[in-house]
């Protein structure tokens, strides 16, 4: 197994687990942390594929902006693990019954998806380097890209307003 | 010009007269109904005498005057198509002829009736009048059952005219409900006839009529007649016409008398050829016609009514013309047909007269002596009453005479019986006749004052159809007395040329001593019984209540109670317990089904927490089963 | 490295994220399961992004680089959609005092 393969399953394992933590936490901090853990194991996952710019962004924006507001919304609040609720027993069961469904219907209808023989390129590749995809995304994608700064503004203002005071 | 072709109209203007008094009759004065009433039935009845004027020459052929096509299913066509013939013109002339005659009457004797209910009289007469002449001018089974149904309805609504009266609403229920028996036979018969024939049209069945199977001709003979017992007064559903006298008097004379119940008359003559090739039917027919004949004169002894009177003569009439249809008779149950709508509608437009001079009175032990006081009324009464029993040569001998001399070719037997009804006939008219109009008068003093001749608005039709029940026997000479003399038989002879073909090839033609001893023999006993009547009752009238058998008679062989019994009474324990099968059944399933919705609508609610938590359980689980679907189920 | 490797781990994921929505009563923390579940398929569609690439690379240089454009834009919605999420969220616990799912039952009615 190459130095490439370990790694691979290594981040995947710390990924689920991470995951598997967020949702079974008590703490809502504690829940918070381990979702950055599995960022940080996303990012590796990324940089694995050669995609560079998008590993970086990641990092930046989700683990760095999002989950900072978390926190903030967490400090702001005061929770800690006292004041979390416990959910009505049978709903809980019947939820990770439903997300287990929901696993093996996917699993079972796409392991005999014809994709078996594809590989995914590792390590080399030059469209995950920032020179190309921002020479693409300026090019092609531009008017996206502008939208996406009025979705912005959108937000921005959204937020105030339903931030405001009465 | 050709009239025939403005066949259409003759019907046409009554229906228009109908309209007019009908949506107007709010803001029409009396007499201006009752002139609009009046002028379409004549407007129609020239027209009638046009066409007839054509009709009566020399090798005329029916003609079949389309108008539209009126059903048109697959194979199955049925045009809404006039066939003018000898036959039918003769109708008209009878039927818009009379029909004039009663509604001038009308105008007198109903005009104690407000401005629009006289006007709905007159709208129900010529609606009437519209739907008889759609009877007999049909081409085919279907036109005609429109016309029947038509004066089925007309007929209830005349019968219930004076509807604030409970009595008179009954009647009127129960001659419908009658009539509608029979016309489920005559419904049925339609359908056979269809399934056979493939048309209804008199113009395809009567040909092909020789090439179908007895049996199945046999049937629709049968189904057809028991449609005439209905309409026709005969046993088994006779029992309404004599109820049916609570309706007016000009009513009873138009449509119980003169139109209506010889309608079954018409079809049955219309469609003789197949009554020619089964005489199974046949028998039945003349059974049932005889028997109904001497039972309705048997009744007709003891009644004291002067409307009953009349009421079951025309029974037993109607049932004299059903003996000459199931003999073979036709030219002569016609020939009755025509003088019996004489005759009898002036004896009830002459009943008319005495009621209304008797301020409604109709028991005819209370009256008496009429005869100084009502002249006219009690001449053309006593023209009447010779006509009807038979003594020549007013008109009535002369049909009834053709059908005796018919029964007696079939059977002796039927003869004598017919024999025996004519003498009871004369005996029971001029026992009325007596009763009435001879003696002393037996009212009250008060009523006595008010006697007096009607006005000429009544006068006048009794003196014209006098005139023609003396005369119209004239018409149909028989053979014996002149050669060729029966013109009625020589008119009518292409309607019924293919029956009597196949009767030619049967019997055996009787001499001329035969049939004069015959006729001897009927008017013999119709003056006997005429002057027993009238030497027994002028003198001392028939004033007690019957007793013993001449009970019976009075209470109509309880016929009605033991239909009452018999029919009415179970059916009306069977509507009882299904209605206990709706209300308690049904009812509880229906509301069950409500219940159980709302049961169910209670639990489903609960679904809607409210908390979105339990929403998207539910969404992921949708997403679920679509995947489960879309990917396993769906190869 | 097989897609189909890359496949599962990214179902698995996005399961993960349903079941905590599913069975988490705080808001927030549903709001951070739902963040999960973007990031499994970010993680898919750059994984096939690489495949195109392997596929067609030789042809067309820029084969699959919308996979990778895609997930930048997803970035772009999410971080929008969290900042509008919390203010709203926010709000909920400033008239309510309590950020449980439960009490939000106004649907009910």
């Amino acid at each position: 197994m190459g130095m490439t393969q370990i790694l691979f399953w290594l981040l995947s394992v710390l990924a689920l687990i991470s995951a598997i933590l967020v949702v079974v936490s008590k703490n809502p901090v504690h829940s918070v942390l381990w979702l950055i853990l599995v960022f940080f194991a996303i990012s590796g996952h990324y940089i694995l594929l050669n995609a560079q710019f998008l590993a970086i962004v990641n990092l930046i924006v989700y683990a760095g902006a999002i989950m900072v507001l978390f926190l903030f919304v967490f400090m702001l609040m005061n929770l800690n693990a006292d004041t979390e609720t416990q959910k009505n027993k049978w709903l809980k069961i019947a939820g990770v019954v439903a997300g287990g469904s929901l696993l093996l219907v996917l699993v079972a209808a796409l392991k005999n998806a014809d994709l078996k023989n594809q590989l995914a390129d590792m390590n080399n590749g030059s469209i995950g380097l920032i020179h190309n995809l921002g020479l693409v995304l300026f090019n092609e994608y531009a008017v996206p890209f502008e939208l996406s700064s009025v979705l912005f503004l959108s937000a921005m203002v959204g937020v105030v307003v339903i931030g405001k005071k009465e | 010009m050709n009239s025939i072709n403005l066949v259409w109209l003759v019907p046409v203007l009554p229906l228009a007269g109908f309209l007019i008094n009908g949506l107007f009759r709010n803001s029409m004065s009396k007499s201006f109904s009752g002139i609009i009433g009046s002028l379409t039935i004549l407007a129609a009845f020239v027209l009638s005498l046009l066409i007839f004027g054509q009709v009566r020459q020399e090798g005329f052929r029916p003609v079949v005057v389309t108008l539209f096509d009126f059903i048109s299913a697959g194979k199955l066509q049925i045009p809404f198509a006039f066939q003018v013939d000898q036959l039918s013109s003769l109708f008209l002339l009878i039927i818009t002829g009379v029909g004039f005659l009663i509604h001038v009457y009308s105008t007198s004797y109903m005009k104690e009736e407000e401005g629009p209910h006289f006007a709905r009289y007159f709208a129900y007469l010529n609606l009437f009048v519209f739907f008889m002449l759609l009877l007999v001018l049909g081409a085919n089974y279907v036109i005609l059952f429109i016309g029947w149904e038509g004066v089925g309805l007309c007929s209830y609504l005349l019968i219930g005219y004076w509807f604030k009266n409970m009595d008179y609403g009954n009647a009127a229920k129960k001659a419908f409900i009658m009539n509608r028996i029979g016309d489920l036979g005559f419904l049925i018969a339609i359908f056979v006839l269809i399934n056979q024939f493939g048309s209804v049209s008199f113009g395809e069945i009567f040909p092909a009529a020789t090439h179908t199977p007895i049996p199945v001709l046999t049937a629709i003979t049968l189904l057809l007649f028991v449609g005439a017992t209905g309409k026709s007064a005969q046993i088994p559903l006779y029992t309404w016409l004599p109820d049916a006298m609570a309706g007016p008097t000009p009513v009873s004379a138009l449509i119980h008398a003169a139109t209506m119940v010889t309608a079954g008359i018409y079809m049955i003559a219309r469609s003789n050829i197949l009554y020619t090739l089964t005489p199974v039917t046949g028998t039945v027919v003349a059974v049932i016609g005889l028997a109904t004949a001497l039972l309705a004169a048997t009744i007709a002894l003891k009644q004291n009514d002067i409307k009953k009177v009349l009421a079951y003569s025309t029974v037993s009439q109607l049932g004299y013309m059903f003996l000459g249809l199931g003999v073979g008779a036709y030219t002569g149950a016609v020939f009755h047909v025509m003088t019996h709508a004489f005759f009898k509608a002036l004896l009830f437009l002459g009943a008319g007269s005495v009621i209304s001079a008797m301020h409604h009175e109709q028991d005819i032990r209370k009256m008496g002596g009429l005869k100084k006081h009502m002249p006219i009324t009690h001449l053309t009464f006593l023209i009447g009453c010779i006509a009807i029993a038979g003594i020549p040569p007013f008109s009535g001998f002369f049909s009834k005479d053709e059908i005796l001399a018919g029964a007696f070719a079939k059977s002796p037997v039927y003869y004598i019986i017919g024999v025996f009804t004519a003498l009871l006939t004369a005996f029971y008219m001029f026992r009325l006749y007596a009763t009435t109009f001879l003696g002393k008068f037996r009212g009250t003093d008060d009523k006595a004052h008010h006697l007096h001749e009607s006005p000429a608005a009544v006068t006048f039709p009794l003196i014209v159809l006098a005139l023609l029940a003396a005369g119209a026997g004239f018409l149909g000479i028989p053979e014996v007395f002149a050669k060729d003399a029966h013109w009625l038989e020589h008119f009518l002879s292409p309607v019924f040329e293919a029956s009597t073909q196949l009767q030619a090839t049967g019997g055996q033609p009787f001499d001329k001593g035969m049939e004069l001893a015959l006729m001897g023999v009927s008017v013999a006993v119709a003056l006997i019984g005429t002057i027993w009547a009238v030497t027994k009752f002028s003198r001392k009238p028939e004033l007690e209540e019957a007793t013993g058998f001449g009970k019976v008679l009075a209470n109509k062989w309880y016929v009605d109670e033991f239909y009452n019994a018999v029919i009415v009474r179970p059916l009306d324990l069977l509507s009882k317990f299904f209605g206990f099968i709706e209300k308690y059944v049904i009812d509880w399933i229906v509301n069950g089904i409500g219940r159980l919705v709302q049961y169910g609508s209670r639990q489903i609610r609960l679904l809607q927490s409210g908390q979105v938590g339990a929403y998207v359980l539910l969404m992921v689980v949708g997403i679920l089963v679509l995947f489960l679907v879309q990917l396993f189920v769906k190869k | 490295m097989p897609i189909n490797y890359y496949l599962f781990l990214s179902i698995a994921l996005f399961c993960i994220g349903v079941a905590g929505v599913l069975t988490r009563r705080n808001a927030i923390i549903i709001f951070m399961c739902i963040e999960l579940m973007l990031n499994s398929v970010n993680l898919l569609l750059v994984a096939f992004s690489k495949m195109h690439q392997h596929a067609l690379g030789v042809v067309n240089a820029n084969a699959g680089i919308d996979g990778q454009i895609f997930v930048f834009f997803i970035m772009v919605v999410a971080a929008a959609e969290v900042s509008v999420g919390l203010a709203i969220i926010v709000m909920m616990y400033r008239n309510t005092h309590s950020t449980d799912v439960n009490f939000l039952n106004r649907l009910k009615h």
